[in-house]
């Protein structure tokens, strides 16, 4: 599945990291390479961007851009 | 000797920059670029200064503060670099120190809130860790001020020793092979052109263009490189970014795994507070009312209670001395010309110019609270969606909504957008948020023309500004702003108490930099509108119609004819307009010969309604005074851009005037 996609409270394991130039590596200097734990913490009042948990921080992104993320959810 | 302060977003930079500095700091433009440049010399350590870089993530060749630092890093004479490493965020804070690194420059890692990670109950090797990276590791607290002394002992050590940091090896594997495969391949160009040989290497794997054309490698050389990133690529199954940021991050889990001790899930009591702090301030519901009502009261504050009282006390102060002046001037039978330019050119001049500073100070001291409490990044984020459609992110909001107040401080705080192309999108839209200064007008004009339809008028001209923005977005975005937005991928940052010192410090800078650079500009305009508007052709000295400003006037209201307020008293009221809106009615009160400045006899100038709705669309829409014009030359960094901008206002207000005018005359 794609980031997007992962409900608001769940956790998933990036898979892999698409997209292109400035957007793609913006997303690995920040910390989502693969192997990564993310957790979906909440969206925006609008609903979009949402926010998210990855090591030890809180990072917003757009959910259009989150499509370029591959997870695998991690099941409780 | 130069330090260079470089560290991520949000990791307490500012404070520890003027921790170390104090008030001996200056600000400027790196050569070519708006990006800002602060310098300021070190507390009792006379000859050396320190330059304050912009905060970025890595030194990737995508953002105009990835490159202004890295060529500042490569090319600009530094001696060494101090790394400012926020402790409560520590993976991703090394991830620049290990690009850094590679730079081979003499550097020390400043590990910020200490505080706040020891009251966590985690515990962090110092020395283990600097000496895993061959850096010195100083813990600091820069918001307490602790720590900073054994910092500034520590840099000026390293300064005279000049000792660099001899481990580069971060890596192993594939990216290992290739990184020095390559810098064997490259070492001479290298040499040559004065580039670290491992920051290099490194870039020419990650494909940067600009290393790869600065180190100027020949076809054979390429040839080779893309044998070498091919084989890499294929071993890991991925491409050469990924590979190197995964490498970069593997090592540094390892690092914090062996050196970092959490005590429960490591959260700060910060980042705990923060999370239960959001959950009503961007909660769903509460988020935009609480933002708007933020807003308003600082709106409110700003404009109503202390802004503009304090600028009516600086008015009457200037007024009351230019009164004694103008006694002085007559007890000693000055020439009436030269009595006129010192009251009127003069006086007026200069209190133009500081009828600004109560406001831009009171309205600083609110946005850095604002910035430095983490709530700007959450404003962002609740309003992105709303901003994207046109192309621009929810950073650009503030901006906007402060246009409203005043264009002159809504430009200048345009400078925290991270990116030049949304800075200069957002400046240029500012205009089109009817100002306080068009509120007079309006309110004249409604009460005059549409009595019984007053707020309906104003409304619709307020909402008629937001649209020609929302359009002029549009065309933006499509012509000369084409190409990719920055990406938003943006920290939201623990919420903390702002800094006094901060607080104060910035508001200084901002006036500072208001009142330096802005009176030249203001105060001329000031003195040439005086000018014309005081002589006749002969130079001699006339009043209202005989003026020069007048001939000007009847000149000009050519243009206007068609939009149905030909009559040369409107267009010479909005010449002077340029010097500041308000003075559009007390021009038409004197042109029209009325006994109160504030009631011009509107009648005599405006034929029908129609030109009256075409007139305020034209002030609505026109180019903004030149107070707004400087502000707007220095931000967007070329007098160029600015002097295009006012072109598109104008020619578009007389485009939408007429076209007002024409659809009113149906009626």
């Amino acid at each position: 599945m794609t980031l997007d996609k992962l409900k608001i409270g769940s956790s998933a394991i990036i898979k892999s990291v698409g997209g292109e130039g400035a957007l793609r590596r913006r997303f690995l200097d920040m910390g989502l390479t693969p192997k990564t734990t993310v957790t979906m913490f909440k969206a925006a009042p609008m609903g979009d961007p949402v926010e998210l948990h990855l090591r030890g921080y809180s990072l917003t992104i757009r959910l259009e851009d989150a499509k370029n993320i591959e997870v695998v959810e991690i099941k409780q | 000797m130069i330090f260079a302060l470089i560290g991520n977003q949000n990791c307490g930079k500012t404070t520890l920059f003027n921790q170390l500095t104090g008030s001996s700091q200056h600000v400027g433009n790196f050569p070519g670029v708006t990006v800002e440049k602060k310098e300021g010399t070190i507390l009792r350590h006379k000859d050396a200064s320190v330059v304050d870089l912009p905060g970025i993530y890595s030194l990737s060749p995508y953002t105009a503060e990835e490159v202004v630092t890295r060529d500042f890093l490569l090319d600009g004479g530094v001696d060494a670099v101090i790394n400012i490493v926020d402790a409560t965020n520590i993976e991703r804070n090394l991830y620049l120190t290990l690009q850094l690194i590679e730079l081979q420059l003499p550097m020390v890692i400043a590990l910020n809130m200490m505080d706040e990670v020891r009251s966590a109950g985690t515990y962090i090797d110092i020395d283990k860790l600097s000496e895993a990276l061959d850096v010195p590791v100083v813990p600091v607290s820069a918001s307490k001020n602790e720590g900073v002394s054994e910092l500034i002992t520590v840099l000026s050590d390293i300064g005279k020793t000049g000792k660099r940091p001899r481990k580069t090896d971060f890596c192993e594997g594939p990216v290992h092979t290739a990184i020095h495969s390559v810098a064997h391949l490259v070492e001479e160009n290298a040499r040559k052109t004065g580039v670290p040989l491992r920051f290099a290497a490194t870039k020419v794997v990650d494909g940067d263009k600009y290393m790869i054309q600065r180190l100027a490698l020949n076809d054979s050389q390429l040839d080779i490189v893309g044998h070498i990133v091919d084989e890499m690529e294929s071993a890991l199954k991925t491409d050469r970014e990924a590979a190197l940021a995964d490498m970069r991050y593997d090592y540094i889990e390892k690092l914090c795994s062996s050196f970092v001790r959490k005590h429960g899930d490591g959260e700060t009591k910060e980042q705990k507070r923060s999370a239960k702090m959001d959950t009503v301030l961007t909660s769903k519901y509460f988020g935009i009312p609480i933002f708007l009502g933020i807003m308003f009261l600082i709106f409110w504050l700003t404009f109503g209670v202390i802004g503009t009282p304090l600028s009516d006390l600086l008015a009457s102060g200037i007024d009351a001395l230019s009164k004694l002046c103008e006694e002085a001037m007559t007890s000693w039978g000055v020439n009436a010309a030269v009595k006129s330019l010192v009251i009127n050119g003069i006086f007026v001049g200069v209190g133009s110019v500081l009828s600004f500073l109560p406001i831009i100070i009171t309205l600083f001291f609110f946005l850095s609270i604002l910035e430095d409490s983490g709530y700007m990044a959450r404003i962002a984020f609740i309003m992105d969606k709303l901003l994207r459609k046109i192309g621009l992110s929810g950073r650009s909001f503030v901006p906007m909504l402060i246009g409203f107040g005043c264009s002159v401080p809504a430009i200048m705080s345009a400078r925290t957008l991270s990116s030049t192309r949304d800075r200069r999108m957002t400046i240029l839209l500012v205009p089109f948020m009817s100002c306080s200064a068009k509120l007079p007008i309006y309110a004249l004009f409604t009460a005059v023309f549409f009595p019984d339809n007053a707020p309906f008028v104003m409304i619709c001209l307020y909402v008629g500004g937001i649209i020609m923005g929302i359009l002029s977005a549009l065309i933006f975005k499509n012509t000369v702003f084409r190409g990719k937005p920055v990406p938003f991928v943006m920290e939201l940052p623990a919420y903390r108490f702002p800094s006094a010192k901060n607080v104060i410090l910035h508001m200084w800078e901002k006036a500072k930099d208001f009142l330096v650079k802005a009176f030249t500009i203001i105060f001329v305009a000031n003195i040439v509108i005086w000018f014309l508007q005081s002589f006749d052709t002969g130079f001699n000295l006339v009043q209202g119609q005989d003026s020069m400003l007048a001939s000007i006037g009847r000149f000009v209201s050519v243009v206007f004819r068609p939009l149905g307020f030909g009559d040369w008293r409107a267009a010479t009221a909005l010449i002077t307009g340029l010097s500041a809106k308000e003075t559009v009615i007390s021009t038409l009160a004197i042109l029209t010969g009325s006994a109160s400045a504030s009631q011009p006899l509107l009648q005599t100038v405006f034929v029908s309604t129609a030109s009256v709705v075409s007139f305020l669309t034209f002030t609505l829409l026109y180019m903004p005074c030149v107070a707004s014009f400087s502000a707007m030359r220095r931000e967007m960094g070329k007098t160029r851009y600015a002097v295009y901008a006012m072109c598109y206002y104008t020619t578009l207000a007389w485009i939408v005037a007429f076209i007002v005018y024409r659809i009113a005359l149906l009626f």
